[in-house]
């Protein structure tokens, strides 16, 4: 009788967590596709000029306002939704394909190649984050995809981390033993065993990291380090409005609600997805 | 435990190597060398031979690790040349503008305690009540905004809706220093505390609180003598941890806020492409970050008394 009282209530909850991860899914999938198709949904071409217009507050025809040039801040934020998000999920992906790859490497073979890898690695973390970033960028130059790569150098080493200790917790267990006896090449036993079950905590990672990135390319941005102006992205439409804050907050405020409401849901589904796949630790404990 | 710091100060070598031989590095990937740049700037048009004698009487004729162990030895001595854009001492320039961005620091460090530790520990002790889902969410919402967009809220409520502290730094007095550290304090404040809670709620979930519950102790002093005494060495190590991304956190809050230190100083000197400050700034900030973190970890080690009096040896 107890025990199926216990059985119950462990499938409430992992309904629970079920639920919640289809919400947010379904949310997040909305945020992307509003970004893909942003230039077709904005009320307004977001780069077209209209003079008569300039530093409206916000009203029925532009429900965000214009800026200094007349420009729609709303079609503005939409059409910068696409270049933070995109942006930052292709550095996540790459970032966590190459740490992946490289620390699964590290972690099987060992040796020198290993210990040169990692110390690489230490290095990079010897840097506080944002400043190595801030050099990287400095050195490469303006442009979006060199905020992007100098946050990448920086935070790779994190999934490296992640994906070696994972393969060596694994690949000295009796399974990865049986297949090797069985005959399969190291490549094979690499990708077929185990890349795939590495591949919930490195996911969880990442899933986490995605609204920091966010968080860091648009500070990367702000500072001048990013997308470059007339090009619409969060960070920099927010340094371009920063003078105008006393008297038309709406040009800063705007692309700050998009930078929050794309961080909160992605940070929601990260904790979604890592109560999903190890429910042990939820945020509740 | 003297083995063991003899251990890490000896490990503590080849990192402050790599850090310096990435700084040189980075600088001479950036392209131009001192001559280069000496010309540019002037814009006169001199013969390749005057070029050549400059470069051999900086040593730019030398082989790469050559110039790099000189530019080392001058860098024991505290010269890391001069400015490209105010032709001052790099060193004696990144020295005057370091108090400002600790007094920040350590200002927002102090503001992140007063937040976070109370409110943790308020969490903890409300466990799944509504104080704790109040708090977890401001902690959430509080990590979903970056930095730069808190200060800009602060800034536009507190200086230009309700005018109580200035818009811009003016100076390094208490009104000055309050929204820059606010910003960074929030920031951390909302990271720390879900840490800090789980920390007590760790130490709460132990028999010997259970124990001493049951033969009547007071839950204030139980909370007071014991389990505040035994979390605290954990969330001291957070906090401490917290000085890395604080030193990446004050460039964006320093030149928001105008405030005058090496943060602001980086920031300018990456719009004028002035290398030298932006080789001093990453080269103190990545030392000053090593070395804060092996601080950390000997003195969480001085602090645990298990580790302390030899009884387990990590």
């Amino acid at each position: 009788m107890n025990e199926t009282v216990t059985v119950r209530t462990q499938k409430i909850k992992s309904n629970h967590a079920k639920r919640r991860l289809c919400v947010f899914l379904v949310l997040t999938a909305l945020l992307l596709l509003t970004a893909l198709f942003s230039m077709q949904l904005a009320p307004y071409d977001p780069y077209a000029q209209n003079l008569e217009e300039a530093m409206q507050p916000p009203s029925v025809r532009h429900i965000m306002g214009t800026d200094q040039h007349g420009r729609d801040m709303f079609s503005r934020v939409l059409v910068g939704g696409r270049t933070s998000i995109f942006a930052t999920l292709a550095l996540v992906a790459v970032i966590s394909v190459f740490g992946t790859c490289v620390g699964t490497l590290c972690g099987y073979y060992g040796g020198k190649l290993d210990s040169v890898i990692m110390r690489i690695s230490d290095v990079c973390l010897a840097f506080p984050g944002l400043v190595f970033a801030m050099a990287v960028a400095a050195l490469l130059g303006g442009g979006i995809s060199n905020a992007v790569l100098a946050l990448a150098v920086v935070s790779w080493p994190k999934y490296s981390r992640v994906a070696r200790s994972q393969t060596l917790a694994l690949k000295d267990g009796p399974f990865i033993s049986a297949v090797r006896l069985a005959g399969s090449s190291s490549i094979q036993v690499v990708s077929r065993h185990i890349l795939p079950n590495i591949l919930g905590p490195i996911l969880v990672t990442a899933m986490l990291d995605i609204g920091t990135m966010m968080m860091e390319l648009a500070g990367l941005s702000f500072l001048g380090l990013g997308a470059v102006p007339p090009t619409a992205e969060w960070g920099n439409m927010m340094s371009t409005g920063r003078s105008m804050l006393q008297m038309y907050p709406w040009i800063v405020l705007s692309p700050g609600i998009g930078i929050f409401i794309s961080v909160v849901l992605f940070n929601l589904l990260g904790d979604t997805v890592r109560d999903y796949l190890d429910p042990r630790n939820s945020r509740s404990r | 435990m003297q083995k063991y710091i003899v251990k890490r100060l000896l490990q503590l070598i080849p990192i402050l190597l790599a850090i310096t031989f990435l700084s040189f590095a980075m600088m001479r990937i950036a392209g131009s060398d001192a001559v280069e740049q000496k010309m540019e700037n002037t814009g006169a048009v001199v013969s390749q031979e005057v070029v050549d004698a400059a470069r051999e009487e900086l040593g730019l004729d030398k082989p790469f690790l050559t110039q790099y162990f000189v530019w080392l030895g001058n860098l024991l001595r505290g010269d890391m040349g001069t400015s490209y854009i105010s032709n001052k001492r790099v060193f004696s320039t990144f020295v005057s503008k370091l108090p400002a961005t600790l007094l920040l620091a350590v200002t927002s460090i102090l503001l992140t305690v007063v937040i976070s530790i109370p409110l943790g520990i308020l969490a903890a002790v409300k466990q799944n009540r509504f104080t704790d889902y109040l708090i977890r969410i401001a902690s959430f919402l509080g990590n979903s905004m970056p930095n730069f967009f808190v200060a800009l809220l602060l800034m536009y409520l507190f200086a230009i809706r309700l005018n109580v502290f200035p818009v811009i730094a003016e100076g390094t007095g208490l009104k000055s220093v309050a929204m820059p550290s606010l910003t960074l304090a929030i920031a951390m404040s909302a990271k720390y505390l879900r840490q800090i809670r789980a920390t007590i709620l760790d130490e709460l979930s132990k028999d010997y609180v259970a124990g001493a519950r049951a033969r009547g102790v007071k839950f204030s002093v139980i909370m007071r003598k014991s389990v505040l005494k035994a979390s605290l060495v954990t969330i001291i190590t957070l906090l401490t941890l917290s000085v890395g991304s604080l030193l990446g956190g004050t460039a964006i809050v320093e030149s928001i806020f105008m405030w005058d230190g090496v943060g602001k100083m980086a920031v300018d000197a990456i719009s004028m492409r002035d290398y030298p400050i932006i080789q001093a700034y990453v080269m103190w900030m990545a030392i000053i970050y090593v070395v804060v973190n092996l601080i950390t970890d000997l003195s969480y080690r001085f602090l645990d008394p298990r580790i302390r009096l030899g009884g387990m040896e990590l």
